[in-house]
């Protein structure tokens, strides 16, 4: 918004140039734009895109206008665009309601976890696949790659019987944080991301640190890490949101309510099978607070996750 | 993505202790003969595995060995509490069986059907519109990829508010222009096509993004030359534009198949399944046979089968993908 806010007064006399100026030429030609059939489509196209916006915001706004209703004027009919009292104290008893300082040091622990062993795991094998290139890498890159068009839910009851005692070692991941980490470290999209970000850093620069005395751990280190950045933080936030937003695993692995992220807590507390469902407008203010987080994320890291969907272009 | 030139010229630099890969393959083979070539063939190689071993070990314990212990247990009758025994094709032919089985796959295809008819056609046009704008890209792209950002539960339940029958949010604005309302989860007929909107709403800004990166990649000298062929604007979308993102398109075309025919929270946690198992889902019957009945192996069975269905548009993802695939 403050984006917005300090162009204003240049609006104006922009609008006319930006019409026609844009250095990119896309579908529509620029002559078109500079008759005044063809501006009167392109601002009717304009409105209609805005008032479509609605369509996202408009539940979200209602969202957050519900969690401030009483719980008789949330049922009253016709609605009331904007609370008549509005009651910021559903989202303090939410809070306490839903045990949100607990669920929300969770879902942190369970992200943060995510990425150091997603961002070990992955950047690790995409260094020995990018730059050591080991005999046998061929058939070690189909190891991993081929998992990408293997949906996980093929093995999803066989990973729920086994988590619960591993091989070999024998020990129960039920209940245990590690039960999700584990699992969803064996991300073949990220040592893809991370192996063709890698594969454009040029030979020279890691032959000149070898000639210089480096040993593999410190090219990897002091070179390639560095100069990775961009993907690295790409990763990460894909790792920070797809963790946010996880569902079915947590709820399989995490029986306890000590160790439950937000969103399988939430489903306990609200759910269809709950025995005492939560009244809509503390659950609406729980959302709410469910979703700032990655709400913010987005609003900061908005070109490095426009940045991420371009790169990886496959994920749905 | 990794620009040729700069993969060529990595490829041509040859330095002594590093011999590009194809060299290497034939030297390792009469290495191998001698104890002190052994040593030689480790030392070149052992860095690149010692890298490559937590990667490894994860995949192995924790995708390799499920898949594989995935069909086994198909053919097994895994209760968790005895031993597991071999039953043969006992569990296949229950799921078969199974009434259910019927109607979790048509309720399936079903939404499959409608979220690729809302999810593929919106997304599109979304962006084939912003791409066209001079103003306001920024907003737009942020107000159709917000909801993406959600957790899914909370746009589950805040969709299972909207829809509620009382005071929800879409029957209160029929009830403004005097139209009935409805019970759109709680009747049979609505209540799939009402978890597709929920779903589409969710998920169709990540597809709306990738087109437009899409588009932003068709050449300007493109729609300039077919301009001076005196093509007007359908015929450039036609010839031009649709055309260039046509591999995109195919490609989102089989992952949404790929993700819908997965679909699993929005039925779960708005319908449960119902009403009447109208929004019973291939994936909720697989949650219902392992946590209500205790019958692992025909979940098994069932995943195995749902496997075989997606393995079949997995092949032409890896098709399309190919090029990302080749060992280099």
């Amino acid at each position: 918004m403050a984006l917005l806010a300090h162009k204003v007064p240049r609006f104006r006399q922009r609008v006319q140039s930006d019409l026609v100026d844009s250095s990119e030429r896309t579908l529509v030609s620029p002559l078109t734009l500079r008759r005044p059939s063809g501006r009167a489509i392109y601002w009717t196209v304009f409105a209609l895109l805005l008032v479509s916006t609605l369509i996202t915001f408009g539940p979200l706004y209602w969202m957050f206008s519900s969690a401030l209703k009483s719980s008789i004027e949330i049922f009253q009919n016709p609605p009331t665009i904007w609370p008549l009292h509005p009651a910021w104290s559903n989202y303090f008893n939410a809070w306490n309601v839903l045990q949100y300082p607990l669920y929300f040091g969770n879902t942190v622990i369970l992200a943060a976890g995510a990425v150091v062993l997603q961002l070990v795991v992955s950047a690790t094998a995409a260094f020995a696949l990018s730059k050591l290139r080991p005999a046998g890498k061929g058939i070690i890159q189909f190891v991993f790659f081929s998992t990408l068009m293997v949906p996980p839910v093929v093995y999803l009851i066989p990973q729920f019987v086994n988590i619960s005692n591993l091989p070999l070692i024998h020990v129960s991941l039920i209940n245990n944080w590690s039960g999700v980490w584990l699992p969803e470290a064996a991300s073949a999209l990220n040592i893809l991301i991370l192996k063709s970000f890698f594969d454009t850093i040029p030979r020279e620069l890691t032959d000149a640190a070898r000639l210089d005395g480096a040993n593999s751990w410190q090219v990897f280190t002091r070179i390639v890490l560095p100069l990775s950045r961009p993907a690295l933080a790409v990763v990460t936030i894909f790792t920070v949101v797809a963790s946010w937003k996880d569902f079915l695993w947590p709820l399989l692995v995490l029986f306890n309510p000590e160790v439950q992220p937000l969103s399988v807590a939430i489903y306990h507390e609200a759910g269809i099978n709950s025995t005492y469902p939560l009244p809509f407008n503390y659950l609406m203010a729980g959302l709410v607070l469910a979703s700032v987080p990655p709400i913010l994320l987005f609003l900061l890291f908005q070109r490095q996750i426009i940045r991420g969907v371009n790169l990886t272009g496959l994920k749905g | 993505m990794a620009p040729e030139g700069l993969k060529r010229t990595e490829r041509a630099s040859i330095v002594p202790n590093m011999s590009p890969p194809r060299a290497e393959k034939s030297v390792s083979e009469s290495e191998r003969r001698t104890l002190g070539q052994v040593g030689l063939f480790l030392r070149r190689n052992l860095g690149g595995y010692l890298f490559l071993l937590p990667a490894l070990a994860i995949f192995a314990l924790f995708v390799w060995y499920r898949l594989v212990l995935g069909f086994v247990m198909s053919f097994q009758n895994v209760d968790m509490i005895n031993p597991a025994a071999w039953v043969g094709w006992a569990n296949y032919q229950k799921v078969f069986s199974d009434p259910l089985f019927g109607i979790a796959w048509r309720n399936t295809l079903v939404f499959t059907g409608y979220a690729l008819l809302f999810g593929y056609v919106v997304p599109l046009v979304l962006a084939l519109l912003i791409n066209e704008m001079r103003h306001g890209k920024a907003l737009f792209r942020l107000a159709f990829y917000l909801p993406v950002m959600l957790p899914p539960i909370v746009v589950s339940f805040l969709w299972l508010w909207l829809y509620n029958a009382d005071a929800g949010l879409i029957n209160s604005l029929l009830n403004v222009v005097h139209l009935p309302g409805g019970l759109w989860l709680e009747t049979k007929s609505s209540a799939l096509p009402a978890l597709v909107v929920v779903a589409t709403w969710g998920a169709a800004g990540s597809t709306m993004l990738i087109y437009l990166a899409a588009l932003q990649g068709v050449p300007a000298s493109l729609y300039e030359a077919a301009e001076i062929d005196g093509t007007n604007l359908w015929q450039r979308l036609w010839h031009v534009t649709l055309p260039t993102i046509r591999p995109i398109m195919l490609l989102m075309l089989v992952l949404q198949i790929i993700a819908t025919m997965q679909v699993f929270t929005e039925p779960f946690t708005m319908t449960g399944g119902g009403p009447d198992n109208a929004t019973l889902t291939v994936l909720i019957l697989i949650y219902r046979y392992t946590f209500q009945d205790a019958e692992f192996g025909e979940a098994s069975a069932l995943g195995v089968i749902l496997f075989l269905v997606l393995a079949v548009f997995a092949l032409f993802y890896m098709r399309m993908t190919g090029r990302l695939m080749e060992a280099d």
